[in-house]
């Protein structure tokens, strides 16, 4: 059968519980204290991860998670190559999967190139979407969601669990894929950030709840997930500053005082001393690196998923 | 040449006849006879079986790209995809490279247009290169011959220079005619800001920066006086309402809309991506309703294409980097009478005055009717014929297009342009 991950949307629920049941299963190669013995998956397929967004831990862990299923692996970085020397992105595809690729696990800073290359590239090659404008981070979402079912014990006990996600909601393709993929998993959503940075239909189109104080948000969740906030918004007027974004909307060390036992997920790279302060990002509660584990165990398991029946 | 065309349903607005069953008799470029059962008398004779023959229809907003963009379409493969999309007249808009700031250009462009079957007129710019800070040679470039004066592809940003742009327009009687897009607003977009932008991600190009544009140049209209201002290529509400305003009163304001501006909203972005990136952008269903009200009311004029070719690579790329805007000459009729016409918006009268009549009007260009003695610039239309564009129909350089495959009621089967004819009425 074959299969994309294009996007949270367009997954199945049970493509969903499956990926997230079977990153349980790497998850504890990862964290045996052994060293462990990855099956060779995908001896023989060559990978290529093409980023024309800046990425570190996505990448890496990508990478990571390819190599140890047995991938042979071709890690660009786009902004460098022939695309800045005029070649279309169509044509660049083409060229590189030409040489032989299998999966392409693409990044792009304009939302849709997933499902335009899966239009234009041959059928043979499987698409990943490691991030698509503001649009979907399908393999965050699904790390996250894996992170939360290892907080709150099942995927069943997610239902009915509230979340609050804080920041740059706007511009954020993490809240985007979270939303999509933890209300199909029952949870009750909020988005907290300042006006400017939430869509006007935000609430009517993805049926969340939209929320400007953080304080009232923080103390009717069960969880929350700070978003980064890039500071070049400042300078479109989005936010005044990030010392008014950090009282109004960070997760200060007085907030993560106030809430000892509220898990805290953070997709980073994180700002500390803006959406998060130190005491808060590196607290008990913190899930930040726990997440970045997970991250890879759950590509190991979208990686199986791409070429399982 | 002299031609017999039988079996005509002629529907004229200027002297408002609607009549079935007439033959057209044409002799060397003008309208020889109108009757019923005509003699041939030696004219070559087509039957034209109730077809729909109306003044030639004009569209007062193209790109020909030429000079400066072959690559995407020329004065002669535009000008041939008008013929085919049942047009006699164009207006060619400035922004090609160079633009039209230079009565050269214009030169350039009327000779090469020379050879077509329609007629080509032209917009100079309103700024320099349309730079937006000098005034471009108004008074060479209308002596030279355009029609109307545009920045078209962007706003003249600064309301100071546009102030001055109409002050000085006003001397030449020369139409203003603004793309009203309020540019600090929309920088970076790609389509419109709603619930498909907030869904999928894409930053949004609001409806009020459109509005803003166009509640300024009504005002400094006003405060001028006596200038002639066109809004072209309408896709809001709101604007739609400020110019009926402005109509009430009594201002000499005119506006136009797209046929993808009346068909499509913004949710065809996840569909065809880059194919529905369009400036303005596709707008919402309320936006639409409005528009329709503003065709029945007369507050908006015309009907123009915006005809925008583009090569593939261009339009089939993400979102953010493709170019904006549709090929438009060819669909235009078919859309149009599908969506306006055979849904009883509007008649078939209205319809026609506002794809012939009206953009003439707007342009002071020479009235066309069919009558006796007036120089034969007919449009032919099979309006009950249902049909599908296909890739390969497409006469246009370019294809960029979200209608290939969509099927359209009403279709233009020939133009007749004083002693030329063309389509497949006389085939």
């Amino acid at each position: 059968m074959h299969r994309d991950l294009l996007g949270i949307r367009g997954l199945p629920k049970d493509d969903i519980l499956r990926i997230l049941s079977r990153s349980d299963h790497f998850i504890q190669l990862l964290d045996q204290p052994e060293t462990p013995v990855y099956p060779d998956l995908l001896k023989n397929r060559t990978v290529a991860n093409l980023f024309f967004e800046n990425s570190t831990r996505t990448r890496s862990s990508f990478e990571l998670a390819e190599k140890r299923l047995g991938a042979t692996v071709l890690s660009l970085a786009m902004q460098s190559s022939s695309v800045a020397k005029g070649e279309s992105l169509i044509d660049t595809l083409k060229v590189i999967t030409a040489m032989g690729i299998d999966v392409v696990v693409v990044r792009h800073q304009s939302a849709g190139v997933p499902q335009l290359l899966r239009e234009h590239l041959s059928d043979s090659i499987r698409i990943i979407n490691g991030g698509d404008g503001a649009n979907e981070h399908p393999t965050q979402a699904l790390l996250d969601a894996a992170t939360l079912v290892e907080i709150f014990g099942s995927v069943a006990s997610l239902k009915d669990k509230r979340i609050a996600i804080i920041g740059d909601i706007k511009h954020s393709r993490v809240a985007r894929s979270n939303i999509l993929l933890l209300t199909q998993l029952g949870m009750k959503i909020t988005v907290v950030g300042p006006s400017t940075l939430i869509p006007r239909e935000f609430a009517n189109v993805f049926g969340v709840t939209v929320e400007h104080n953080i304080d009232r948000a923080l103390s009717n969740s069960d969880v929350v997930m700070a978003l980064r906030i890039q500071r070049e918004r400042q300078d479109r007027a989005l936010f005044p500053d990030v010392q008014e974004f950090r009282e109004r909307f960070g997760i200060t060390a007085k907030r993560c005082r106030a809430y000892p036992t509220l898990p805290i997920l953070h997709p980073g790279p994180a700002n500390r001393g803006v959406e998060l302060d130190d005491e808060t990002a590196d607290s008990e509660h913190s899930m930040m690196y726990r997440q970045v584990t997970r991250g890879v165990a759950v590509r190991m398991a979208v990686l199986e998923w791409l070429y399982s029946e | 040449m002299h031609i017999l065309l039988q079996n005509c349903r002629v529907v004229d607005p200027i002297t408002k006849r609607d009549e079935a069953g007439l033959d057209i008799e044409i002799n060397n470029g003008v309208i020889a006879k109108i009757g019923k059962s005509l003699k041939s008398s030696g004219a070559k004779t087509y039957n034209l079986n109730g077809a729909v023959v109306a003044p030639g229809f004009f569209d007062m907003h193209v790109h020909l790209r030429e000079p400066g963009q072959e690559y995407k379409e020329t004065i002669e493969t535009g000008t041939n995809a008008a013929a085919h999309g049942g047009f006699t007249g164009v207006c060619c808009m400035p922004n090609t490279e160079p633009s039209i700031s230079d009565p050269f250009v214009v030169g350039f462009i009327k000779e090469k247009a020379k050879k077509s079957i329609v007629d080509v007129e032209i917009c100079g710019t309103m700024t320099k290169a349309r730079k937006g800070t000098e005034l471009a040679p108004i008074g060479a470039l209308v002596e030279a011959g355009v029609r109307m004066i545009s920045d078209d592809g962007t706003a003249v940003a600064s309301a100071e220079v546009m102030r001055r742009v109409m002050e000085y327009a006003k001397m030449f009687d020369i139409l203003c005619t603004e793309h009203c897009e309020e540019p600090s607003m929309t920088h970076g977009t790609c389509m419109h800001e709603g619930s498909i932008s907030a869904k999928l991600g894409l930053p949004g190009y609001p409806s009020v920066a459109e509005d803003l544009i166009v509640a300024r140049d009504i005002m400094i209209a006003e405060y001028i006086g006596g200038v002639r201002y066109h809004a072209a290529h309408l896709s809001t509400k709101n604007s739609v309402e400020l110019v009926r305003e402005a109509k009430r009163k009594g201002l000499l304001v005119s506006c136009e809309v797209t046929p993808h501006h009346f068909t499509l909203t913004d949710s065809a972005v996840e569909t065809y991506w880059g194919n529905a990136k369009m400036n303005p952008p596709l707008r919402e269903q309320s936006d639409i309703d409005a528009i329709i009200i503003g065709l029945k009311d007369g507050t908006i004029d015309c009907i123009s294409t915006d005809h925008a070719p583009h090569s593939t690579s261009e339009k089939g790329t993400d979102m953010m980097s493709a170019a904006y805007g549709i090929i438009g000459l060819e669909t235009a009729i078919g859309l149009g009478l599908k969506h306006l016409v055979h849904t009883k918006h509007l008649s078939l009268m209205e319809y026609i005055t506002k794809c012939s009549t009206n953009p003439r009007k707007i342009l002071k260009l020479e009235e066309i009717s069919i009558a006796e003695d007036s120089p034969a610039n007919l449009t032919i239309i099979d309006l009950d014929r249902e049909w599908t564009l296909e890739l390969e129909h497409i006469k246009s350089k370019s294809s960029n297009t979200p209608f290939i495959g969509t099927t359209m009621k009403g279709k233009p089967i020939g133009v007749i342009n004083k002693d030329n004819v063309l389509g497949e009425a006389f085939a």
